[in-house]
């Protein structure tokens, strides 16, 4: 299968720490692949390099597009990156928080629309239609999230697994073919975290929308993917199927040695 | 030659009082990440007590050495207590606020000093009477510089040197790098964090204070408008050197007063103030950190 | 609220506050003279009113602390006053009513004078408006706004001296002289964030004004450059009363398209992404949204209302002098847009007509305005950051599934 994202020897430095070190991993399509790796490992590192939010010391990352075009994410800004099929949440929640639910959406549809300042004033017919396409395709993301009931409340407001939840309809309202979920069952109870499994794989089912996530639940990890790969310290020291990993002697060294029943 | 060292001199001076409002700058910015608006207000208010101690003092005709002496002191505590109030009402309601209200109120309170000044004193420029006397063993070199200028550069050496002792051994300074680093990690190892922000404030009103008696004196009068002025050129000297970091504001000071002077003595004297904008626009966008300051990737 | 402790606390605040205020408010010398003044009965004062403040100081943080409680738990969230109003028909056609006859019938009744202090307040109104869209919307601290202002005004003084352009030909130009220049400063500036933008901004303005100030022969320098023409009606003579009334309803003219365009932009995807920037630069970006040009075109927004405004302000005053143009002018018009509400239309206007009349009105205060203008800031900031008004939430309407909400609610009243 040919791979959607390809990353070749990433490599991060800040200063002295190397918070990447030649990383290497592909994505094929319709995947849900975890990384995984102890705090600290470079997960979120390697999250902002991708989204064109820190610029890579080293290294290449290519994408395929639906389109079959392939494109180089290094050195695009971040807004580009999203333009280009790949939107991410936030580990540590990044909402909009004093606009409604629906608006954090809509924002999200900012980057397949096109109003300017003209239309903006001008109000003539193509910027109203556009606006209300925007509306109607924002509410029916949070349709299908399960955000309607909120729709009209403040960001800021919602409990706090809703929130998360909010943090994947904003991404998917930029149209992705793969998201990057950075983190999306911390602070969840376990109902909450069910839901979270069946709503990833829905998106991937139903959307067929790619996935990459960074979680530390290994229950929902290993119930979800169909691969993992694990870092540490900017390494890459393994990777397979969660049969695979679980089994791997390196990793439980690693990373699952201190937390065995997991 | 010597119209060279002349204008070296002159702003070497200049630029140790820039180092002395500096530091407060510097910091406030280095252990709350806010821009004191209002510092140079409290120099302002510094250089208006000392004032108004020694005329009291003149009149009851005391020796020009205690009077400097007593005058300096006053106008240091009373610093010192207007900069922890500032801290306590316009700062400390705001730690969780976002950063543009915080900015705001110390905008606010900024305006509000300087008309509390401006009513309360007076609009007009008063003479303010020159506290350092010239020594005669310095007569030789009088015409190079003068003894209230060497006074200048040698208290800002002493502050700074007594300053980087106090934040390199003393527990407080430790708590205030701490702090500075990474305030939730600090509280949570047992730092008083607010009494660590108010020291900082109050510290650095000091040293303003310092700064503010020396120049009233060298400069022979003062008004209500002398703080914002001399606080934007210091705010620029700590900008310049890297704010955040104390070498960095000193030598950020040494470096526009030395600009300054040369552009006033031999380009012009009218853009003089224009200058010292320039130099801040173009600092802040071509090297926002600063001479000596890190460029570090903010945390996402 | 009352017990010992709180009053031992308001009686120690009072203390220190004297000891405080003592040297500047008590003692004035003179030293020409050399007679030193003792105003004791100020220290008197000064302990009076700081231990009651103190206990009211303390009131509105306790209550302040509460709401924010209730509000994590997301208990409240009742309707601001101003939606209450804007909701009921009953209310508010009636006070629009009001409002429209007295702005018709305002420059009849009162005087000369009076027409002409609303002018003032109404260019506060525009430029309220425009320095809105910057730190409001778009939470870009500006501190240099008046430059676009000086801008505005000087190209109107200017190209009328030299060329005689009239009033209506330069308001556009003036507009588009500021969107160039915003365009132009805002570039550089742009990638700077919070604190330091302001100060370069800051810096911007100032140069600009002591560039004004030095550069005599493009701008006259510190005198200035007098007889700007008012703005004309087809070539109409027209006495001092009869242009300044004239000059009153284009103003109302310019604030009525003022509040249009800007209700519009605010509605609009743009103005979306604006708010979304001042909330979350890093997520903005994330949503796909390019920083840069949304900073830079809420910065050149702002900047074409201020080029238009300063166009009035020259026609209005008929003299201008980079006096007009200092960096506290630049905090006034922040005032206007941080007392009535950032973000809110109808806070802005607020904030311009409370902030410029009162003032005016209350001539026993009008020296102690920069003070309270100061203090309001300050206060502004620590009990109410949001301003009078706290800005609407936006309800959109859309088909799909009735969710358990009211929809049947236009955009937005206000």
């Amino acid at each position: 299968m040919e791979p959607i994202l390809q990353v070749n020897a990433l490599t991060m430095d800040f200063g002295g720490l190397r918070a990447l070190d030649r990383l290497d991993l592909e994505i094929g399509q319709r995947e849900i692949v975890a990384l995984i790796g102890p705090n600290g490992a470079g997960k979120t590192t390697f999250f902002n390099c991708l989204t064109g939010i820190y610029p890579p010391t080293e290294g290449e990352m290519l994408i395929r597009r639906p389109d079959r075009k392939t494109k180089k994410l290094n050195g695009l800004k971040p807004n580009h990156v999203t333009e280009a099929g790949l939107a991410r949440t936030f580990q540590n929640i990044r909402l909009f928080q004093n606009m409604t639910v629906l608006e954090n959406v809509m924002i999200g549809r900012h980057c397949r629309t096109s109003a300017g300042i003209i239309g903006a004033i001008a109000k003539n017919k193509a910027t109203r239609q556009e606006e209300n396409k925007i509306v109607e395709d924002s509410y029916a993301v949070l349709e299908k999230i399960g955000l309607a009931e909120f729709v009209n409340e403040f960001a800021k407001n919602l409990p706090y697994g809703a929130q998360r939840r909010l943090e994947i309809a904003r991404a998917m309202a930029t149209e992705p073919f793969l998201l990057l979920l950075d983190e999306p069952a911390a602070g969840m109870n376990p109902l909450e975290t069910r839901e979270l499994d069946e709503l990833i794989v829905r998106i991937r089912d139903q959307e067929g929308i790619t996935i990459l996530l960074i979680e530390h639940d290994m229950k929902l990890v290993m119930s979800l993917s169909d691969r993992i790969y694990v870092v540490d310290y900017g390494k890459k020291i393994a990777q397979g199927t969660p049969q695979e990993i679980k089994n791997n002697p390196a990793v439980i060294k690693a990373y699952l040695g201190e937390d065995a029943d997991a | 030659m010597e119209y060279f060292f002349e204008l070296l001199l002159s702003g070497l001076t200049r630029g140790s009082i820039y180092a002395l409002i500096a530091l407060g700058y510097t910091m406030v910015y280095g252990i709350i990440q806010l821009i004191n608006f209002a510092h140079g207000e409290v120099y302002m208010i510094g250089a208006f007590t000392a004032l108004i101690v020694a005329s009291i003092l003149t009149m009851l005709g005391w020796n020009e050495i205690a009077i400097l002496f007593i005058a300096s002191v006053v106008a240091v505590v009373y610093s010192m207590a207007y900069g922890y109030t500032l801290e306590k009402v316009a700062y400390k309601p705001l730690r969780h606020a976002p950063r543009l209200s915080a900015l705001i109120s110390a905008i606010g309170m900024s305006l509000f000093l300087q008309n509390y000044v401006l009513l309360a004193q007076t609009s007009d420029f008063m003479p303010f009477p020159s506290l350092i006397p010239d020594l005669e063993i310095l007569e030789p070199i009088a015409h190079l510089i003068t003894t209230p200028e060497i006074a200048i550069i040698l208290t800002t050496a002493i502050v700074m040197v007594l300053l980087t002792f106090m934040i390199k051994f003393t527990r407080v300074g430790k708590a205030m790098r701490a702090t500075s680093q990474d305030r939730e990690m600090a509280m949570l190892v047992g730092v008083d964090v607010n009494r660590v922000i108010s020291i900082t404030f109050i510290v650095g009103s000091a040293t303003a204070a310092l700064g503010g008696v020396l120049i009233a004196s060298h400069v022979g009068q003062i008004n209500f408008y002398i703080g914002f002025i001399a606080g934007i050129k210091a705010f620029v000297a700590a900008v310049l050197g890297g704010i955040g970091s104390m070498p960095g504001a000193v030598l950020g000071s040494l470096v526009l007063g030395c600009a300054e002077a040369f552009f006033t003595g031999f380009v012009s004297s009218d853009y003089e103030d224009v200058f010292a904008f320039i130099i801040l626009v173009v600092i802040l966008i071509f090297r926002p950190a600063g001479i000596l300051g890190r460029s570090d990737i903010s945390k996402v | 609220m009352f017990g010992f402790e709180e009053i031992k606390k308001s009686f120690l605040t009072s203390l220190w506050f004297m000891f405080l205020t003592f040297p500047i408010m008590v003692i004035r010398v003179n030293t020409v003279q050399n007679i030193v003044e003792w105003r004791w009965e100020r220290m008197f004062m000064i302990g009076i009113g700081s231990f009651f403040l103190s206990f009211l100081w303390r009131y509105l943080l306790e209550r302040k602390e509460l709401g924010q409680k209730k509000a994590d738990l997301g208990e409240v969230d009742s309707i601001p006053w101003n939606r209450r109003i804007a909701r009921e028909p009953r209310f508010y056609i009636p006070a629009l009513i009001a409002i429209c006859v007295f702005v018709l019938v305002f420059p009849f009744t009162f005087s000369l004078y009076q027409t002409t202090i609303m002018i003032t307040a109404l260019i506060y109104v525009i430029t309220g408006l425009g320095l809105n869209i910057v730190v409001g919307l778009a939470g870009l601290l500006d501190l240099g706004y008046v430059a676009f202002y000086a801008v505005g005004a000087y190209s109107y003084a200017l190209l009328n001296y030299h060329f005689g352009l009239g009033f209506w030909t330069v308001l556009p130009i003036g507009a588009g002289m500021g969107l160039i220049f915003g365009i132009l400063l805002g570039f550089p500036v742009l990638r700077l964030k919070g604190d330091y933008l302001a100060i370069v901004t800051l810096g911007f303005g100032e140069i600009i004004r002591l560039v004004l100030e030095n550069w005599n022969d493009f701008s006259f320098g510190p005198s200035g450059i007098a007889n700007i023409p008012r703005p004309g009606l087809f070539g109409i003579q027209m006495s001092l009363h009869q242009a300044t009334i004239y000059l009153y309803f284009v103003m109302i003219f310019l604030v009525l398209v003022t509040i249009f365009v800007v209700r519009r932009l605010q509605d609009s995807r743009i103005g979306r992404a604006w708010i979304a920037l001042r909330e979350d630069e890093v997520a903005c970006q994330a949503m796909g949204i390019d920083k840069t040009w949304t900073k830079l075109s809420a910065f050149a927004m702002g900047a074409t209302w201020a080029g238009m405004a300063g166009v009035v302000f020259a026609a209005k005053t008929t003299f201008i002098n980079p006096a007009s143009f200092t960096l506290w002018e630049s905090i006034i018009i922040l005032c206007v847009v941080v007392l009535g509400g950032m973000g809110s239309v109808i806070g802005v206007i607020f904030g311009a007509l409370t902030l410029i009349l009162l003032p005016e009105y209350l001539r026993a205060f009008s020296e102690y305005r920069l003070l309270i203008f100061g203090a309001v800031l300050v206060v502004m900031m620590v009990f109410r950051p949001g301003g009078i008004v706290s800005p609407e939430r936006r309800i959109y309407q859309f088909k799909g599934t009735a969710p358990d909400k009211p929809k049947a609610e236009a955009s937005t009243p206000g």
